[in-house]
């Protein structure tokens, strides 16, 4: 077992709260969380749907190893038609929020319609009501959390909240929890802001009490916590400098997109790295990190936690800046510095601050800035429009442009549209560098070329964790390939798709797949939920959680001309480091991906892989 | 030899295993929130705090009990609740200086620490040595050992 099986469903037009039973052939094909929350919003939503509209659904998901001492094991997603993209949205996060669920005794909630008013969810145990939520509207995540434990006089509660940004829909609004753990892209928070929901309030004190085989499950789980503890990734780099490990190794390989995708490496580098987070400031003397910080149930602890020069112009008299706070990560980091050319390491931390406060994603929010300072540059965008000078490395741009696009004033409503939108009412659409609408992370095709099919082929929208090749052809996880060739690539970025569906559906990080392969995987959910859950089986999950999700987007609309990149990955070579002269081989290693997915020539799924994959 | 659950909250990251593995150890289930040690979370300093009860040699909730449901394991020196002879009274709550002992509405009885019989699963479970269960004697003898290496084993040092 493993599953609590029981899910809320929450009507939010008429304001009811009912239990239904698990659907246990559903949750047996499609293990949980990722999985089995989309297998729900596909069979009861129409692919077509607006998403910002009631008849889009949005589904707070935990996997069958969530809440228990499987390590990582506190994951949940929130799974919806996305805003920013129109494809399939899965947000995940950690924290402690995703175990309480489930400790609470479910596995997911389901929210249809909209609320007339603003309202939360109040979860304790098997109760669980709405609450008006009209005194906590216009209230940060931070203010919400705090506001919500003194109201209900139970400083245990986990929430899960929007800030400004959702209720603003900005359309990369993220749902925080725990202050600044996120479900962070594709603008999952814009919906919960669509439906007027601000939160859910969850205590679970009934806990996970039915794996199948307590006693196999406790030796497994004992066992694959030694390979993380023991692995120099998951026991030494991730702990110690946490994913910032990343900054000066993707520069020095030639795969750090700078300034919007003009240059592959940033020259400041090294002052926004996991390096600089461990020196002493010149101006005050401290360090920026604090220390590092575990999810639920985590043996790898890679989140950081620092604080911020309280002299620096950011938050000169802001106290509310000044406590210990999530940040910065190497994503964040990345899109907030590297991407628009800003070194200030204080900066990053203050734009990133906000985004945790008020909910945004700090990918799509940097990236976006990188376009508005490349369109700036180019005379396309004027000081008289954005209220600021936004030349390539202006912090107080950066500071200025969070402030505005969390609290949707003035131009800060049309960075929070994102670089698609953005990019095209200016008349540069190519300078959007984002695939379906949704920008990219922090690695550069031209200098990691699988990276490259990765992004194009990624169900909702570029992103990292999809299909994270980087493993392989920068670490050397499980194998090393080169990052300059496509040979090889179509095949590896479909293993790593379908591993990570299944890692994802499981209720685990995966960050724990530096270290384990799902062959370490699927013993722990075998002993949890069955023996019938092999290494063959999780493979099988994978694969037909990806080609569902595929499914669902090419019934929303989209098709093969989708599945591209930017014309700069495409036409502009590196100019410098070792992919220099490189473009990325999309058109090469497409062809080769859909044949491998079984695919036809335009993306679509044969008869054949539905039937395989009972689809 | 008895031992000590020892606690270095520098080494903790804030995971709840120690929480898992303790409810999982009395209740056969992963539920913190039945957990007899807690980690408490600062998040203004980033301190996180593992806590439990130290096994007072004088235990205040021993001699407050009126029917003495609360006896010393004279193996461990774990102050242990005899749940058959608990009445849930909870003055033991009430006279506890630490806060330790709780009452538990499910089963009509208080719980607290009882150092799982001499093999805590809490120490187990810490994937960070935040968590130890060591000499009674010497809980001092790791804070001792780095300051004689600071004042005697450094270059510096004469």
């Amino acid at each position: 077992m493993s599953w609590a099986g029981k899910i809320l469903r929450v009507d939010l037009t008429a304001g009811t709260v009912k239990s239904e039973p698990l659907n246990m052939e559903w949750a047996r094909s499609y293990l949980g969380s990722r999985g089995l929350a989309s297998k729900y919003l596909v069979e009861e939503i129409d692919p077509k749907v607006d998403p910002l509209s009631p008849a889009n659904k949005l589904i707070w998901a935990t996997g069958p190893l969530t809440g228990t001492m499987a390590s990582t094991g506190g994951r949940y997603t929130v799974v919806t038609k996305g805003p920013l993209t129109g494809a399939i949205a899965c947000s995940n996060s950690g924290g402690y929020w995703g175990a309480e669920l489930k400790m609470a005794g479910w596995d997911m909630v389901i929210f249809e319609g909209r609320s007339a008013k603003p309202v939360y969810l109040l979860i304790n145990d098997d109760q669980a009501e709405l609450h008006d939520a009209s005194h906590l509207w216009g209230q940060s995540v931070w203010k919400t959390e705090a506001a919500l434990k003194k109201a209900h006089q139970d400083p245990q509660l986990r929430i899960s909240s929007i800030g400004l940004a959702g209720e603003n829909q900005v359309l990369y609004a993220a749902i925080v929890n725990d202050l600044h753990r996120a479900a962070g892209r594709s603008g999952v928070g814009a919906v919960a802001g669509s439906k007027n929901l601000k939160a859910i309030a969850v205590r679970g004190t009934k806990g996970v009490g039915n794996v199948k085989d307590p006693k196999a499950f406790m030796q497994v789980t004992f066992e694959k916590k030694k390979i993380l503890a023991e692995n120099g990734v998951t026991g030494q780099g991730l702990p110690t400098y946490g994913t910032q490990v990343l900054m000066n190794v993707i520069n020095e390989i030639g795969a750090l997109p700078t300034r919007n995708h003009r240059d592959i490496q940033f020259e400041g580098a090294k002052d926004i790295s996991a390096e600089a987070m461990v020196t002493p400031r010149a101006t005050d003397g401290k360090k920026h990190l604090v220390t590092n910080q575990a999810c639920f149930g985590c043996t790898i602890a890679c989140g950081r936690i620092s604080k911020m020069d309280q002299g620096h112009f950011t938050v000169q008299n802001k106290p509310e800046y000044w406590g210990a706070s999530g940040g910065l990560e190497y994503e964040a980091a990345w899109a907030l510095g590297a991407a628009n050319g800003v070194n200030d390491l204080e900066a990053l931390q203050y734009a990133n601050l906000l985004c945790n406060e008020q909910g945004m994603d700090p990918i799509s929010f940097g990236a976006t800035i990188g376009a508005v300072m490349e369109l700036y540059e180019m005379g396309v965008l004027t000081k008289e429009q954005l209220g600021i000078e936004a030349p390539f490395g202006s912090a107080q741009a950066l500071a200025a442009f969070a402030e505005m696009t969390a609290r949707g004033e003035g131009f800060g409503k049309e960075i929070g549209l994102g670089s698609k939108r953005l990019c095209a009412k200016y008349g540069h659409p190519e300078l959007s560098m984002s695939v379906k609408g949704q920008e990219f992370p922090a690695y550069d095709s031209r200098g990691i070329q699988g990276m490259g099919l990765a992004y194009a082929t990624s169900n909702r929208g570029a992103c990292h964790l999809r299909g994270y090749t980087v493993a392989s052809e920068v670490l050397g996880i499980p194998v090393k390939t080169d990052p300059l060739t496509a040979e090889g690539k179509p095949e590896l970025v479909v293993a790593f798709q379908n591993a990570t569906a299944a890692f994802d559906a499981a209720g685990i990080c995966i960050f724990t797949s530096f270290a384990w392969g799902l062959a370490d995987v699927a013993p722990q959910v075998a002993a949890a939920c069955g023996e019938e859950f092999t290494l063959e089986n999780c493979e099988k999950i994978g694969e037909r959680i990806w080609n569902m999700e595929r499914d669902f987007n090419n019934r929303a609309g989209f098709s093969s001309k989708d599945d591209t990149l930017p014309p700069r990955l495409l036409n502009e070579p590196a100019r410098t480091g070792p992919a220099k002269g490189l473009v990325n081989k999309l058109p090469e290693m497409l062809p080769k991906y859909y044949a491998a997915r079984g695919w036809d020539g335009d993306g679509q799924l044969t008869p054949a892989t539905r039937e395989r994959l009972g689809l | 030899m008895q031992k000590s659950l020892h606690i270095n909250a520098e080494k903790c990251t804030g995971c709840l295993q120690c929480e898992m593995a303790c409810s999982f150890e009395n209740y056969g289930a992963f539920v913190p929130a039945k957990s007899r040690i807690k980690v408490f979370d600062f998040h203004e300093t980033g301190r996180k705090v593992p806590y439990t009860c130290t096994q007072c040699d004088e235990a205040w909730c021993l001699h407050a009990c009126p029917v003495e449901a609360i006896t010393v394991d004279k193996a461990t020196g774990a102050k242990v609740v005899n749940e058959t002879t608990c009445v849930g009274c909870k003055v033991c709550t009430i006279s506890c200086p630490f806060g330790t002992v709780n009452y538990v509405q499910e089963t009509g009885k208080v719980q607290k620490c009882d150092l799982c019989g001499g093999d805590p699963a809490c120490a187990t479970a810490c994937p960070t040595g935040a968590i130890t269960y060591i000499d009674a004697n010497w809980t001092g003898l790791d804070k001792m050992k780095s300051w004689a290496d600071k004042l005697g084993n450094q270059p510096s040092a004469a």
